[in-house]
């Protein structure tokens, strides 16, 4: 118990993850001469800046005790908003307040669903994934949007100083916004108290209903940012933008430390778990390997970190008992 | 409980009635909606997704989710594509064990997960999504199998038609038929509702809950398998993203039917009409001109309001016995 309290930090999941990113740099580094120039991991940070702006309100929602599912239907339905109204000649700070706006409203519809209408989460955001994808499809069709302004690229494209893009120095700061928020504020602690037990946290005089609605409100203006990231960079718009990346992102959260249960996780640790994934997914590109076998172990290592502390406790309640007897 | 059963048969019939007004109606504009080849079709459309939907409401009786069954479907439909391709003169009937044996296996993996290690059901089969949809890959290198790669009888018999319906309806109208008998009248079948319903009462009666998830997600595996086998020879086609994103309109029609996420409520009837009304719908749209695309929007206002209605009714019923759940 003594070594473990002095040498916590070693076993901390952020230290794990810290330790995973030096190997995996390592690695690529020696596998492929090109992955060490500072413009290669540049480009390799847009592997998982625009699923990274999500997934950190999304960690606030987890550890909270909910769940939103329906982040990537938004970014379709942000996408397609912004893009209908590029097409009757907005702006472009017109269409970031269309992108910001539908997100917004999308993730109030998410949080009365749940609040008012006391519908689980889970099943809400399966009802309003199909619902906004539904929308995107029924106005799209098959159709592509792609008449932005020229400077609407300036937020996917675009770099603040050389090889720092403005992708990446939003992630950088919203990291910063909200782990400051959750991990030094009053409001954080009772996002914790909220997923630890809500019940516990009703008596103790905490408005739960107003902070679920105020974090699916949240998470949905953050889908509609990485909408109009996404769309900026790619310069057009399908139905099927952002496909299936709501997994991926729940599964960038989980990979983060944050407990599905609700009340635990860190920030730091879904930062590093966004590059740790983004990495992994540029440097197997880098060497040829399809994106599917990423998802084999993608799939086995979020099966594996929620069975490790599983199996360790049980390995640690059974140790007593065997020298006992 | 009489008072939960009595809702739950009022909700059924109450589908029932939209299901078939929405059916009335169209035939009314269009009289060629009515015609039994066409309701043939319809059957025979939704026959996989019915199958699906009853092994999923079995793993949420049971207090989970399985978000892995369209992986499980193409992984196991991919694996008889192969040995029929290898083995062609091995007829149907090995193609069906193995498809049934993979799917069983493959379920039993999540089960076990969710049972031993008491992992969130959720996260688990988010992971084996992943991992089964990736083995297709390495399992086919990438490559489609393709209906002249694939023998006369394993291609046939569910076109196979008896009594103007195709062995594929006739599988989802016996599978649906034994699933209500067995869910209303044998231990096994109450044992799942009452695992999901009240775990620690179950646990206290001597059941394990538990091994109820394991044995429901084994059941639910297992149909994901025989349908894979069916999906590949409906489609004559295999490839890695065969139904891709499927699990999430098999999870709607379970809503929709009426099944309840927090586990112990849902009828095999209402599941059926929940998978009749996404199969009505679809098969309506192209004759109203209405464009296909607008499918997916549909069922998404339906899975909400569903999903509101039936948690308002919750709450008159059942919020004084049942702390608020988070």
């Amino acid at each position: 118990m003594n070594l473990q309290s002095r040498f916590g930090w070693v076993m901390r999941w952020e230290s794990m993850l810290g330790l995973v990113l030096i190997v995996e740099i390592v690695l690529f580094a020696s596998l492929s001469p090109y992955f060490l120039n500072i413009w290669t991991l540049s480009d390799a940070t847009f592997n998982f800046t625009e699923r990274a702006v999500i997934a950190l309100p999304l960690a606030l929602l987890i550890i909270a005790g909910e769940i939103d599912i329906s982040v990537a239907a938004i970014i379709a339905l942000a996408s397609v908003a912004m893009g209908l109204a590029a097409g009757q000649g907005v702006g472009t700070p017109g269409l970031v307040a269309v992108g910001l706006g539908t997100g917004l409203v999308a993730g109030a519809i998410n949080g009365a669903l749940v609040t008012l209408g006391r519908v689980p989460s889970i099943v809400a955001t399966i009802g309003t994934m199909t619902l906004f994808r539904g929308v995107a499809y029924a106005v799209l069709g098959d159709r592509v949007l792609k008449e932005y302004p020229a400077s609407f690229s300036v937020f996917g494209q675009g770099y603040l100083v050389g090889p720092l893009s403005i992708e990446l120095t939003l992630v950088v700061v919203l990291a910063v916004v909200f782990g400051v928020f959750l991990h030094l504020t009053r409001w954080g602690r009772t996002i914790y108290a909220l997923g630890a037990n809500p019940i516990a946290a009703r008596w103790s005089g905490v408005p739960v209903d107003r902070y679920r609605f105020m974090l699916f409100a949240v998470t949905g203006l953050c889908s509609g940012l990485a909408a109009v990231l996404l769309t900026s960079r790619l310069g057009s718009t399908r139905p099927s933008i952002a496909q299936g990346w709501e997994l991926e992102i729940v599964s960038m959260v989980i990979l983060g430390g944050v407990s599905v249960w609700g009340g635990k996780g860190t920030i730091p640790g879904v930062l590093l778990a966004a590059v740790v994934l983004g990495l992994v997914n540029f440097g197997l590109g880098l060497l040829n390997v399809p994106g599917i076998v990423m998802s084999i172990i993608v799939g086995a290592l979020l099966i594996l970190v929620v069975a490790i502390p599983v199996i360790g406790q049980r390995w640690a309640a059974a140790r007593p008992a065997r020298r006992a007897s | 409980m009489r008072m939960t059963q009595n809702s739950a048969a009022r909700r059924d019939l109450a589908l029932g009635f939209i299901v078939l007004l929405l059916f009335g109606l169209v035939t009314a504009a269009f009289p060629q909606f009515a015609r039994p080849s066409n309701v043939a079709e319809v059957f025979d459309d939704s026959a996989i997704l019915i199958m699906l939907a009853l092994g999923q409401m079995l793993v949420i009786l049971t207090r989970g989710i399985d978000l892995s069954v369209a992986a499980n479907l193409a992984l196991s439909g991919m694996l008889v594509a192969l040995f029929n391709k290898n083995y062609p003169g091995a007829g149907v009937l090995p193609v069906l064990l193995l498809a049934v044996g993979s799917g069983a296996v493959l379920g039993l993996i999540n089960g076990m997960l969710v049972w031993r290690l008491k992992l969130p059901p959720i996260v688990v089969t988010l992971g084996t999504m992943s991992v089964y949809r990736g083995l297709i890959y390495l399992l086919s290198g990438g490559t489609w199998v393709n209906d002249n790669m694939m023998s006369p009888g394993f291609l046939g018999l569910v076109r196979f038609e008896l009594l103007g319906l195709t062995v594929l309806a006739w599988l989802a109208i016996i599978g649906a038929t034994v699933a209500a008998f067995g869910m209303r009248y044998t231990g096994l079948g109450r044992d799942f509702y009452a695992a999901g319903g009240n775990p620690s009462a179950a646990t206290y009666t001597g059941l394990d809950p538990g091994r109820m998830q394991c044995f429901a997600y084994t059941i639910c595996g297992a149909i994901a398998g025989l349908c894979g086998y069916l999906w590949v020879a409906r489609f004559a086609v295999a490839y890695t993203d065969i139904a891709l994103g499927f699990e999430l309109q098999v999870i709607a029609a379970c809503l929709i039917g009426g099944v309840a996420i927090a586990g112990g409520i849902g009828t095999v009837a209402g599941v059926v009409l929940g998978c009749l009304f996404i199969g009505v719908i679809r098969n309506a749209l192209p004759l109203v001109g209405i464009s296909p695309f607008w499918q997916m929007g549909i069922n998404g206002i339906v899975i909400v309001a569903a999903a509101v209605l039936s948690a308002r009714r919750r709450e008159d019923k059942r919020s004084i016995l049942e702390t608020q759940t988070a």
